[in-house]
């Protein structure tokens, strides 16, 4: 382990075990606004890490960053190589050799990137009307001419089901409603078959059934050894399915961490700028973040009931 | 033990696991289906049998249509004797030759070198007008119609009028790809924003364009002698009219080249209808695809412009009926507009040479008698089924 330490160029920061992309110092700014400022984040493999924090904190301009499509004013994003990622890797496309030092991510690739990580933007329109299985097909065209492409109809079968949307596979994608796009588009980006995800709002659109079955798949790509970044509005849904949080407030992180060491009624009332309670869910024990309504006479901090 | 310690220790998963209901199974399921590498689902088929079977029609339209366009005009030659000139001239001793005495010379000097250049001009549009969609990433861009066309045609015009001919023969098709490609830059500078071109911005930049590209064509008139002028209105018009070999043997190249290159463009271009972001985010190198589309659609749009003119709507029309058959994938598109294209310029230059006895109807006229009220139904409906066009 030290050994490949050693080996590594000098990066700001030692990578914790099984990173995948690091993120360190990062500033972006735009005109005058500065929308991430200082930003350290760390994606591992085997985990989903929820962005979190209200409207305008960061959270998309931070995904774009990890994503490669913003270039950060000051900061490194850095890859580690695949070997050193995990050691159980079953993704790894074969063109893929094992490296031995982080390489920045501006350097890699278009090409090699869409193998290395994929992409569900909020909101997916098409310019002409492909059908779902044609959309899906698209997400394997990184691997076109490698081996991997063999596979290409068992993967976007494989991408179909996980998202259920196979039953609108033969449907233009125009036609399909505001959820089912963005499902649709979810199996696009499985079939990329990257080993890492990035994720903005896939629940935004969807009813409670797909908000608990795109997390499901989410966290079962980390248990499969990828890493997913996750940005969420809903916090009870990223208590429940994140292995970490990241709190953004200003572009700055106000908290990274746990889930229930991030997620706390005190925080949460900071950043978001009103009275939030958290408590456990009676049932299972899950933190639920609600918001205090009506009169301030109700407790900022909730207990069990 | 509270449910907060539960989870520190790593215990939630289970638990979460053990509570009944439809959540954990599907869960569950989830797993089964991403691990599960040889997934029994079917997906729905490609449907190569449509597309084979709107090659093997327009294929055998083409060829048909062509031997009758060939045969018919003042001089009636039978399409058996059309063939049996085409065959003796590969030396090939077969069928009956033009009965006529002037029937070979007339189909050899006249009618075959406007027929070739119907096919090759027909293509031209046809595929410029499916790259240009698919780079604007919007069914409604068209070169005639967002002023590429007339770009071409103000710089065309100009070597007329000032007599260049520092190229020689291909002085006026330079000038024509150069202003094509102008006008391609401004409209793409102009009417896009974030990967897209909304039908409103686009069409009112055409119209700028067209404005601007028709004062200069004004211009030229004005400057010009009465031969230049007529060759000035004859080049508003469109026509195939006075088409020689020697002319097709210039355009040839140009649409050859330019099918090709968008042909191998073709999966690009599927790819670029997510979005660029997302195209990005598969690996592709926008900056790159639209360059060389960009430089394409000139080149194509110039070869179409430089010896007939302008026609409008061929680029509209084809490759939209094509979707409709076959859907929107670019790698049946390109190829079928290619054949679609030629078919419907070949049949329009029939029209115009044997609707009107012993007249000679500008070919630009009757696409754009049949095109205008066909973009505004497109119009009509792209706007009802897609609101976020218009």
């Amino acid at each position: 382990m030290s050994a490949v330490a050693a080996r590594r160029p000098a990066v700001e920061g030692t990578p914790a075990d099984g990173s995948v992309l690091s993120a360190c110092g990062v500033t972006y700014r735009v005109g005058g606004a500065t929308l991430l400022e200082g930003v350290d984040v760390e994606v591992r493999a085997g985990e989903v890490l929820a962005l979190v924090g209200p409207n305008g904190a960061g959270k998309s301009t931070l995904l774009s960053v990890l994503a490669g499509d913003l270039a950060p004013d000051t900061g490194t994003v850095t890859w580690w190589p695949a070997e050193q990622a995990s050691e159980h890797q079953p993704r790894r496309g074969p063109g893929e050799r094992p490296r031995t030092g982080g390489e920045a991510l501006a350097d890699v690739p278009v090409g090699e990137l869409a193998r290395r990580r994929a992409v569900l933007l909020q909101e997916t329109r098409l310019s002409f009307p492909f059908r779902v299985v044609d959309v899906v097909r698209m997400g394997r065209a990184p691997w076109a001419r490698t081996t991997s492409a063999d596979d290409d109809d068992a993967v976007v079968a494989e991408a179909l089901t996980a998202a259920d949307v196979l039953h609108l596979a033969a449907r233009a994608f125009p036609t399909l409603s505001g959820g089912e796009k963005a499902r649709a588009s979810l199996a696009r980006v499985l079939a990329q078959s990257a080993r890492l995800l990035l994720l903005d709002e896939p629940t935004a659109a969807l009813d409670i059934r797909h908000q608990e079955h795109v997390l499901g798949q989410a966290r079962a790509c980390a248990e499969a050894g990828d890493a997913v970044v996750v940005v969420l509005h809903d916090l009870s849904l990223a208590a429940a399915w994140a292995d970490r949080v990241v709190l953004l407030e200003r572009g700055r992180v106000a908290g990274a961490g746990r889930p229930q060491d991030v997620l706390t009624a005190g925080l949460l009332s900071r950043v978001y700028e009103h009275p939030v309670r958290v408590l456990p869910d009676p049932a299972t024990g899950e933190l639920l973040v609600l918001p205090v309504r009506g009169p301030a006479s109700v407790p900022v901090r909730g207990g069990t009931p | 033990m509270t449910a907060v310690d539960a989870r520190a220790t790593g215990t939630v998963r289970d638990e979460r696991a053990a509570q009944p209901g439809d959540e954990p199974e599907e869960t569950d399921q989830a797993l089964a289906a991403v691990r599960a590498l040889d997934a029994p689902a079917a997906l729905p088929p490609a449907r190569p049998a449509r597309a084979v079977a709107l090659f093997v029609v327009l294929a055998v339209a083409l060829v048909v249509l062509t031997v009758v366009s060939a045969g018919s005009g003042q001089l009636h030659v039978p399409p058996a004797q059309v063939v049996g000139s085409v065959l003796h001239h590969l030396g090939i001793d077969a069928g009956p030759v033009p009965g006529h005495a002037n029937g070979d010379a007339v189909l050899w000097t006249i009618r075959f070198p406007r027929v070739a250049m119907a096919l090759l001009v027909g293509a031209a549009l046809a595929v410029g007008g499916a790259l240009m969609q698919g780079v604007f990433g919007n069914p409604l861009a068209e070169p005639g119609v967002i002023g590429v066309s007339s770009g071409a045609a103000v710089a065309a015009c100009a070597t007329i009028v000032l007599g260049l001919s520092t190229l020689g023969p291909w002085t006026t098709a330079a000038a024509a790809f150069v202003g094509g490609l102008a006008a391609t830059l401004l409209v793409y500078a102009l009417a896009r924003s974030g990967g897209r071109t909304e039908v409103v911005t686009l069409v009112l930049t055409g119209i700028a364009v067209n404005a601007v590209c028709g004062a200069g064509i004004a211009f030229c008139t004005f400057l010009a002698d009465t031969q230049a002028r007529e060759e000035i209105v004859f080049w508003q018009l469109g026509s195939l009219n006075g088409t020689r070999w020697p002319y097709v043997a210039l355009v040839a190249p140009l649409v050859v080249v330019g099918v090709v290159v968008a042909l191998v463009l073709a999966r690009r271009l599927d790819l670029l209808s997510l979005g660029e972001r997302e195209a990005r985010h598969v690996g592709l190198d926008v900056e790159r695809l639209r360059i060389v589309a960009i430089l394409v659609i000139a080149l194509l749009t110039a070869a179409a412009v430089a010896f007939c003119g302008i026609i409008a709507f061929v680029g509209l029309v084809v490759p939209h009926l094509v979707r409709m058959v076959v859907g929107p994938g670019h790698r049946v598109l390109v190829p079928a507009s290619a054949l679609g294209g030629a078919l419907l310029l070949v049949g329009a230059d029939l029209v115009a040479r044997t609707a009107v006895p012993y007249a000679d109807l500008p070919l630009g006229m009757l696409t754009a008698l049949v095109g205008g009220p066909f973009f505004f139904w497109l119009l009509r409906r792209t706007r009802r089924s897609s609101g976020g066009w218009a």
